[in-house]
């Protein structure tokens, strides 16, 4: 066991710097900016010392105020935790870099409270993460989505009433997550996570630990829109402003995920969440439907951000199918998921963002031509999306294969299909989009003539290099996947499986 | 807690859903406070003056402080979030000027 300040940093500094912002912004709005950058540099260098004291020296644990457990609130940082607060770091960090000019252009007014609430919302992501104590997890949830609500209604004209819906299922699910916290606090008498896996085993067939567990599955499902509980997302993300639907499409839901990892797995044993009741079984069949649905709703769209907000949902169903397979290869394929899947978002979200930047457009009819204009961003996309469809060597490719690895090792091979069939339906989606920017001819009323030479005019350079490091991210992820898992995953499935 | 729960679900006009999560969250501050109280118990405060800090504290005769400590915690939360829920019911009344539910929907057709 180790202590380390580091772990707390990767809280403290962007949680002191969203209250500096506004300090400074008020005196000077330029030096914002490189603030942002600045406190998240500094999160995402904490995170990977953390990461590397993690993988050196097992796990981290870091005692607020020196309470130890479990009067204090304490900080445990795993692998499980190590990986995915480098990844929440990392990607709000690029964000952070490509968000600069389109905020300028579409909230010009707002520069200094939109990175205020930015980084309110990574500090409540990254406190989710780290946290090890239940009740603290609650008050992160909250920071987190209150910045996100915040956000979100800053967007154009549907966003308050989008924002407003999305408050409201928001505050369910916490609202049963502080519920079942209560019921386990009642019979165990600990809010600390690993205390209470230790106490837990005795009470498991107690109905209050049932209950408990039942508002929690939901709770967390509301805050991940997992299928029935989803319909905030999509209205939520596509009205957001482009920036913060490329800060929170890609986090919040797989922050949601890992809660919901954390909980079936270390706080309830794998032997209760398996063997006492059929959840995990259910919850595999909810995700068939969440992917099902998600995919078929997407083709329905030609609002691009939309459509990314459907995909979304079916790749939260891919995720909540990995946990609900409950078997190694499938919980591996599910934690990678978390990793490739902010990645593939992250750059799409990027992508619509520098496109409606420059050409002002989201359907994608309108898109034709436009691989003459934005090259290199429509590369970024074409590889992106070849991802999330799932093409050797990109990362996407990578966790599909194991999670059809796990559902074939639980002899469910109906799921095993499923997730080929919504393959060949993101296949569909994509290259819906893909033709019209590639093959169809371009036709500019506007500009006089047919097929008339098309000028490039890319996205500027703070957008563009955000948009290659994902990209670059998403291909060197894909071949360094195998790496990633014996060094790192495998040691965040628990044991048992 | 479930007449919150409905109004939030159930009613289509926007303040009547805040009325209905402001139930919904105080039933939770409740439910937890009750799971402190004891029967026959005094509120948890140690006499540290005197040297009353010497005897032994015996925890059933005081009241657990630990679920009001959270609580205070949870109405913070609950503050802010109508807070900015009231925010934003005034930014869709100014876009509006209504906030039926139903009403707006029409309007955004």
């Amino acid at each position: 066991m180790t202590t380390s300040p580091f772990s707390i940093l990767i809280i403290v500094v962007p949680f002191i710097s969203a209250f500096l912002v506004p300090i400074i912004g008020w005196w000077r709005k330029g030096l914002c900016y490189p603030l942002v950058i600045g406190a998240l540099s500094l999160s995402v260098l904490s995170c990977t010392v953390t990461l590397k004291m993690v993988m050196g020296g097992g796990t981290v644990h870091y005692y607020l105020g020196n309470w130890g457990p479990p009067w204090g609130i304490e900080y445990v940082i795993d692998h499980l935790n190590a990986f995915v607060a480098i990844i929440v770091s990392v990607v709000s960090l690029i964000i952070a870099i490509g968000s600069r000019r389109s905020v300028e252009r579409e909230l010009p007014q707002k520069i200094v409270y939109f990175y205020c609430l930015f980084l309110l919302h990574v500090t409540g992501l990254l406190g989710i993460v780290v946290t090890g104590d239940m009740f603290n997890l609650y008050v992160f949830l909250e920071i987190a989505s209150l910045a996100g609500y915040a956000l979100i209604a800053i967007g154009e004209d549907g966003a308050p009433i989008a924002s407003f819906n999305y408050m409201i299922y928001g505050t369910i699910g916490a609202c049963f997550y502080l519920l079942s916290v209560g019921y386990l606090y009642i019979v165990t008498g600990s809010l600390n996570m690993g205390d209470l896996s230790r106490i837990l085993p005795d009470l498991y067939h107690s109905k209050v630990v049932l209950m408990a567990f039942a508002f929690f599955i939901v709770g967390v499902g509301l805050k991940m829109a997992l299928f029935p509980l989803h319909v905030w997302l999509p209205d939520a993300y596509t009205y957001a402003p482009s920036a913060v639907s490329a800060l929170v499409a890609p986090l919040t839901t797989k922050v949601g995920a890992y809660v919901m990892i954390r909980i079936i797995f270390t706080v309830f044993k794998p032997h209760f969440s398996l063997e006492l009741i059929p959840a995990t079984a259910i919850l595999s069949w909810v995700a068939i439907v969440a992917i099902l649905f998600g995919c078929i709703m997407a083709l329905g769209q030609t609002d691009l951000k939309r459509m990314l907000a459907y995909v979304l949902i079916a790749e939260v169903g891919y995720i909540a199918l990995g946990v609900g397979l409950a078997n190694r290869a499938g919980l591996t394929g599910a934690i990678l998921h978390i990793l490739n899947d902010s990645l593939m978002m992250a750059c799409l979200f990027l992508v619509v963002g520098a496109i409606m930047y420059k050409v002002g457009l989201r359907n994608f009819h309108q898109f034709r031509g436009l691989h003459r204009k934005m090259p290199i961003t429509m590369a970024a996309f074409t590889v992106a999306a070849l991802s999330v469809i799932g093409i050797p060597p990109t990362c996407g490719f990578f966790s599909k294969w194991y999670l059809v690895l796990g559902a074939i090792a639980a002899n469910r091979w109906f799921f095993a299909a499923i997730l080929l069939i919504s393959s060949l339906l993101n296949a569909i989606l994509f290259f819906r989009v893909i033709e019209n920017v590639y093959f169809e001819p371009a036709v500019y009323a506007h500009n006089g003539g047919d097929h008339g030479e098309i000028s490039r005019d890319e996205a500027p350079l703070s957008m563009l290099i955000p948009i290659l490091a994902v990209t670059i991210g998403i291909l060197s992820l894909g071949i360094l996947s195998g790496k990633i898992i014996s060094n790192i995953i495998q040691f965040a499935v628990p044991a048992g499986l | 807690m479930m007449i919150g729960f409905y109004a939030m679900i159930g009613k289509r006009n926007l303040v009547k859903k805040l009325v209905g999560m402001n139930i919904f969250q105080t039933a939770i501050i409740l439910y937890f406070i009750s799971t402190g109280a004891k029967r026959g118990a005094t509120i948890p405060i140690v006499d540290h003056g005197q040297g009353g800090a010497m005897h032994a504290v015996n925890a059933a005769y005081y009241v657990n402080p630990l679920p009001h400590v959270l609580m205070l915690t949870a109405i913070v939360v609950m503050v802010s979030t109508f807070g900015v829920a009231l925010a934003l019911i005034i930014m869709v009344y100014r876009r509006y000027k209504t906030l039926e539910e139903d009403e707006i929907l029409e309007l955004r057709k």
